[in-house]
């Protein structure tokens, strides 16, 4: 502890030795973040995405400010500049060059024409299904356990009889179901594709 | 010729099978798209290739266009994703500013550009090239906000952000430019600045 102690007191000193230093840090990082703010502001009110109220109290800065006063001018230049630059132009050529490339093409369809919904809840359905089967299956494979075991599925899931499960004729319609289904919607989709490639 | 015409006019006639009408859209939105194009590859022939590029890419999936944002800011898209493409086949990374690689490349601008410093520059002239100087990302920005007449909001579908980070951006972006302008052009602002 005292020596925990010691190193604290040490660390202060070392601290006030240096204070001139950490205070005039701690002044400059106040200053650029006042700096930043302030242009941040200003570039706000310039671009006209201020409030009513905002845009009130900032035109009353730059009246009695006088450093607000001189960024508003220096911003208001550097936009100005900005704003009268011209954009670059490509080529006599470019339409002509667009043009003739666009000739070998066709609009594609829209996505949205051939990404059916249909087929999306098709295939949702079919997970679902095979899910809640499975769920409602395994539920009833499983024996209660007695009322008092605190907990609510029996530890005898572990005794879950797998080859029983697999060899079920119950199961083997479910599979068979759930392939016709997925055989169901490969087919819708490959008869689309095949339409779309007319 | 087809002046009149809005852009989702032009586009619903394209989609009828008028293709001709497509050019019209070409030289409505050509000088954005270069720019914009430009301000990635830093280099006109590229720029002009990439572009033809992007609006072939335009065209053959504007049935996808909607018509529920603007047209430019849809395009713009297509611009964006196509020029990282492009800068990620030259193997040149664009997501930061603090990327060694784009840095030793905005670097080496720097120092070509220096020796060209001493003939006095047009205004217009000197804010290019200030941009120029700028990371791709913030020189889109700019681009975007003042030329393409694009909101913040339209910016953030742009480039996939929410109108406060592109404000912040935007906002940086301001002000690397204007550090540029004070570094490479401080004669030139101060004369500016003195009218």
């Amino acid at each position: 502890m005292k020596y925990v102690k010691y190193r604290v007191t040490e660390k202060k000193s070392s601290d006030l030795d240096n204070w001139p230093e950490l205070y005039n840090n701690h002044l400059i990082n106040n200053f650029m973040n006042e700096q930043e703010n302030m242009e941040a502001r200003l570039w706000e009110y310039i671009d006209g995405l201020t409030t009513e109220a905002e845009k009130s109290a900032i035109e009353k800065l730059i009246e009695t400010n006088l450093e607000w006063q001189r960024t508003y001018r220096e911003l208001l230049e550097a936009h100005k500049l900005i704003t009268s630059t011209e954009l670059e132009s490509p080529s006599m050529r470019f339409t002509k060059n667009v043009m003739e490339d666009i000739a070998k093409y066709h609009v594609a369809p829209a996505t949205s024409s051939y990404i059916n919904k249909k087929i999306i809840w098709g295939v949702a359905a079919f997970f679902i299904v095979m899910i809640v089967g499975f769920v409602i299956y395994s539920f009833g494979q499983l024996t209660w356990a007695n009322s008092s075991s605190s907990s609510i599925i029996s530890p005898k899931l572990e005794k879950l009889n797998w080859g029983k499960f697999l060899n079920n004729s119950y199961t083997n319609i479910f599979v068979m179901i759930n392939v016709i289904l997925g055989l169901m919607l490969l087919d819708m989709y490959l008869t689309r594709k095949k339409k779309l490639l007319r | 010729m087809h002046g009149e015409l809005t852009d989702t006019e032009i586009i619903s006639r394209v989609l009828k099978g008028e293709q001709q009408l497509f050019a019209a859209l070409v030289e409505r939105y050509q000088n954005y798209v270069f720019t914009l194009v430009l301000r990635f590859t830093d280099n006109r022939e590229d720029a002009e290739e990439l572009s033809q590029d992007i609006f072939v890419k335009a065209y053959r999936s504007l049935a996808d266009f909607r018509g529920e944002s603007k047209f430019s800011t849809w395009l713009y898209t297509i611009v964006r994703t196509s020029c990282i493409t492009f800068l990620r086949k030259k193997k040149l990374d664009v997501t930061s500013i603090d990327n060694e690689k784009t840095l030793v490349q905005l670097e080496s601008r720097e120092s070509a550009f220096k020796a060209n410093q001493v003939e006095a520059k047009s205004r217009q002239a000197m804010v290019n090239e200030a941009i120029e100087l700028l990371s791709p990302d913030d020189a889109q920005i700019i681009t975007l906000f003042y030329k393409g007449e694009q909101s913040l909001e339209e910016i953030g579908q742009i480039i996939g952000a929410e109108p406060n980070t592109v404000k912040v951006k935007l906002h940086r972006a301001r002000h690397r430019l204007k550090e540029k302008m004070e570094k490479y052009f401080s004669h030139e602002v101060r004369e500016i600045q003195g009218d």
